[in-house]
């Protein structure tokens, strides 16, 4: 089995991080949850407020965190290192969360993960695989950024990159003609008064 | 008190402990890999499974349960046995099985465990994960393969330590304890991180392939490196030291020491006194005994008794302190001392040692450091601060050097003026103090060693009188003293006797021609250049300052080989004993002094050890009281007087750098580099 490691030594670090008054005043909002001196609550909704920002989590931006939340830095890693929700290296603008998990790869996953894979450069897409997104229903599902895409195939899988490609933002939700999970084409029971 | 029945037997148990604390009492041994006495409880081994009733019907991990009035505990149940053999498989699942060549092997918690309640085989096919190694700085030898993830380091470093730099990173088959920055851990402590891994994941980088444990001879001894006299053991194979290893004492120590305890012993090895010498010309000659013996004959027969001084070192044993205090009385000299810092010390025994004793740190509500920085003069002791702090509820604070101590502390200023105003009252933390009800008054050497050292005394005196420090339950006044010998001395009266000389009068008189030999007793902490022209006799351990300055020098013991006893800061006398024998012609120092005494013609009055050790009592009955930390006699002392605006400076510049031993030892020199590496990153 490779090694495993929490701090690739070939991630490009960054030498300064420092949140933008946006950004400050929604840590703020955050840390303004907690009674004071429980500060170190908020270093979940603190980091992700960080990853926004930067697009990713570099050390810079965790040693900030931890800085803000007076906390030892390696608490903050050991935060950061625990949620894969968090980016501990560069990523694209978009990132391409393809659920693989059973129901998912059974309504055809491989070929959405092969359009991804297709799609991913590193600046504009890049790829991740990830177990159950809790969209079953839709399968299969693929999380971009903050929004799922459901029901995709390859082609709509496709024309989804297209567009994002074109700076426009799809619909989220299914790509067929389907209203949530509700039956493809209309309703099929419960159409009477 | 709950009552519970375990495996059967009812047994009544304090409230409030765990159920495998309850085991223990019921002398019934608990496997275990994350718990331990003094950390945090985390739970996370799964090792120490028991069956409880009432409650769910799975075995339960006894290290975090508390025990309940009328429980029932189970031990040795089928479930719980095959519980363990369970918890076992999965943590060799990722262990490498490389005891053979494993620093542990012999004294791994694993080995033994796997051993007594493990199953005799593995069902697990699959490749193990394989873990990069960490860089813990030069004492600390990382295997991260072998670890099973009990996190004892992280909660050491966290709580005991007080340096919040290792944690677990990761999750799952991908969690990994390291500091996530490669740095060397900025402790004073990280030997002891070797001593709680349970498993080879941190071994000793010094030590590393030396030596198998059951190879090694042990001795039980105390350590004189600084002045808390931690108990040790001695581990030797044949004439050498080859680790030194903390031994449980709750009263001084607990079960950690610090680094420069632990590994500055390879300092044993280099630079040793191992034949007498004699200066002819410019060079000193290698001599017999009967030859050096000779030339001080020759030099001190007929010289007149306030011509000849003593200095007795930092790391002298009660003994040779005694024989050398004898023999300079014999021959009619007042010229003795044992304070080469020059710390005006000399009253009552309540003036000079640290009077609640380490304990009393515990019970302590209000901490005043005076001119000290215990991290660096004791770190054992300033982690016992530390622990004092982390229980909650006290307030510190310090005049003195602004350091890290691995605590918050509250700098009230930087000399003897802030001290005055506090005993005035002008100050905050007066009040503080004021409203404890066991305000510790720490002072450091850095306060009293200097020229007002004697007026500083007297206003801590005035500030503990005037808190009502010092009544019939408590002592809060504390010396933290740094070095091993000093109280010793001090009860034996190594002080300047009437119209005598203390150092700094030694050394004027030996530019003044006024002394004409000095007896330097281990002592390498003075300005050896003031020494003028005087015949200076060396007898010591290491080839230092003083034997560099000598015109005959005496090879004297180290603390591991000679049996010695030593008094520590808080004033408890302390046996060490003799783990190997000194090198080449060096002889245990009492008998040194005793022969010399004999060629002076001054025979000293004691042929055996135990002669020399009723003669300590004889002069003062602490020695009599091994172990013990009795209270000490109060009365008047210090001088009142002026005092400089000049600020407290610590005794100790250097941790890892303050005796003849530790200046020879690499390891510590390491060290130092990698903490003044550390700091420049800062």
């Amino acid at each position: 089995m490779a090694m495993i490691t929490a701090d690739p030594k070939d991630v490009p670090q960054v030498a300064h991080f420092s949140f933008t008054p946006e950004y400050m005043a929604k840590v703020e909002e955050q840390i303004a949850h907690y009674p004071p001196g429980r500060q170190a609550s908020a270093v979940i909704a603190v980091l992700d407020l960080a990853q926004r920002q930067h697009g990713w989590l570099p050390r810079a931006a965790m040693n900030e965190v931890a800085r803000i939340l007076d906390m030892a830095p390696i608490r903050v890693y050991e935060v950061a290192t625990f949620y894969t929700m968090f980016q501990l290296r560069p990523k694209g603008k978009y990132l391409l969360q393809v659920c693989t998990t059973t129901p998912c790869w059974l309504r055809g996953s491989d070929a959405v993960m092969k359009a991804c894979q297709h799609a991913a450069d590193g600046e504009l897409f890049s790829v991740q695989e990830v177990e159950c997104l809790g969209g079953c229903v839709n399968a299969p599902v693929v999380q971009i950024n903050d929004d799922f895409y459901e029901d995709l195939d390859e082609a709509s899988m496709n024309k989804v990159l297209d567009a994002f490609r074109r700076g426009e933002t799809p619909k989220p939700g299914p790509q067929v003609d389907r209203q949530t999970s509700a039956p493809e084409g209309g309703l099929t029971t419960l159409k009477g008064e | 008190m709950p009552k519970v029945k375990i495996d059967g037997v009812e047994l009544e148990v304090p409230a409030g402990i765990t159920v495998l604390q309850a085991c223990e009492l019921a002398g019934l041994e608990i496997p275990r890999f994350c718990y331990h006495d003094r950390l945090s409880i985390a739970g996370n081994c799964r090792m120490c499974l028991v069956e409880v009733k009432p409650g769910p019907p799975k075995p339960q991990a006894s290290c975090a349960l508390p025990v309940a009035d009328k429980q029932e505990i189970f031990t040795q149940t089928p479930t719980v046995q095959k519980a363990r053999k369970g918890v076992m498989e999965f943590l060799l699942i990722n262990h490498p099985l490389d005891c053979p060549i494993c620093d542990q092997g012999g004294e791994c918690d694993l080995q033994d465990q796997a051993m007594a309640y493990g199953f005799d085989r593995s069902r697990y096919h699959e490749n193990k994960r394989a873990v990069p190694d960490k860089e813990l700085g030069p004492l600390v030898k990382t295997s991260m393969n072998r670890c099973i993830h009990c996190t004892r380091c992280i909660r050491f470093a966290t709580e005991v330590a007080g340096v919040e730099q290792l944690g677990a990173t990761g999750r799952g088959e991908s969690m990994e304890v390291t500091t996530y920055v490669e740095q060397a851990l900025a402790t004073e402590l990280s030997g002891n991180l070797v001593d709680l891994c349970p498993v080879g994941a941190l071994t000793s980088k010094p030590y590393a392939f030396e030596a198998r444990s059951w190879e090694l001879t042990k001795t039980e001894s105390v350590d004189v490196l600084d002045a808390l006299g931690s108990n040790i053991r001695i581990d030797t194979r044949g004439a050498q030291v080859m680790r030194v290893l903390p031994r449980l004492n709750d009263d001084v120590n607990e079960e950690w020491i610090s680094d420069k305890t632990r590994h500055a012993i390879d300092g044993l090895r280099h630079q040793r006194l191992d034949r007498p010498y004699v200066r002819k010309g410019n060079k000193l000659v290698e001599a017999t005994w009967d030859e050096a013996f000779g030339a001080i004959a020759a030099k001190l027969n007929g010289m007149e008794g306030s011509k000849i001084a003593a200095i007795a070192g930092d790391q002298c044993d009660a003994e040779s302190m005694i024989a050398l205090k004898d023999l300079l009385t014999a021959l009619g000299s007042p010229n003795i001392d044992c304070r080469q810092d020059g710390a005006k010390l000399d009253g009552p025994r309540g003036s000079y040692i640290f009077n609640p004793g380490v304990r009393g740190i515990d019970q302590a509500d209000a901490i005043l450091l005076v001119g000290t920085n215990p991290r660096a003069e004791s770190p054992v002791l300033n982690a016992r601060i530390r622990k004092r702090y982390v229980h909650g509820n006290v307030a510190i604070a310090s005049i003195g050097p602004a350091e890290d101590l691995t605590y918050p502390v509250v700098r009230l200023g930087a000399g003897p003026a802030t001290l005055r105003d506090l005993v005035d009252g002008k100050l905050d933390f007066a009040q503080k103090l004021q409203g404890a009800k066991h305000p510790l008054i720490i002072v450091g050497m850095g306060a009293l060693s200097r020229e007002d050292g004697a007026a500083v005394l007297a206003m801590a005196r005035e500030l503990a009188e005037k808190l009502n420090a010092v009544r019939e339950d408590w002592n809060g006044f504390a010396v933290l003293h740094t070095a091993a010998a000093r109280v010793g001395g001090l009860d034996l009266g190594l002080v300047p006797g009437e119209g005598g000389r203390d150092v700094a009068g030694i050394l004027e008189g030996c530019q003044k021609k006024e002394i004409e030999a000095v007896f330097l007793l281990a002592a390498d902490e003075i300005d050896t250049t003031k020494l003028g022209k005087a015949f200076v006799i060396y007898q010591g351990h290491h080839g230092d300052a003083g034997a560099h300055r000598a015109d005959v020098i005496l090879p004297g013991a180290a603390y591991t080989e000679k049996p010695g006893i030593y008094v520590n800061t808080e004033g408890r006398v302390q046996v060490g004993r003799r783990a190997g024998y000194p090198p080449g012609d060096a002889r245990e120092d009492w008998a040194i002094l005793r022969a010399l005494s004999e060629r002076l013609g001054k025979t000293l009055p004691y042929d055996t050890l135990h002669q020399v050790r009723s003669r300590l009592v004889a002069v003062n009955k602490v020695f009599a009281a091994i172990d013990q930390q009795a209270p000490a006699a109060w009365g008047p002392f210090g001088k009142a007087g002026a005092t400089t605006d000049v600020p407290f400076k610590s005794a100790v510049a250097n941790f890892y750098m303050t005796c003849p031993i530790s200046r020879a030892s690499k390891i510590m020199a390491d060290c130092m580099a990698s903490r003044s590496h550390l700091m420049a990153a800062e």
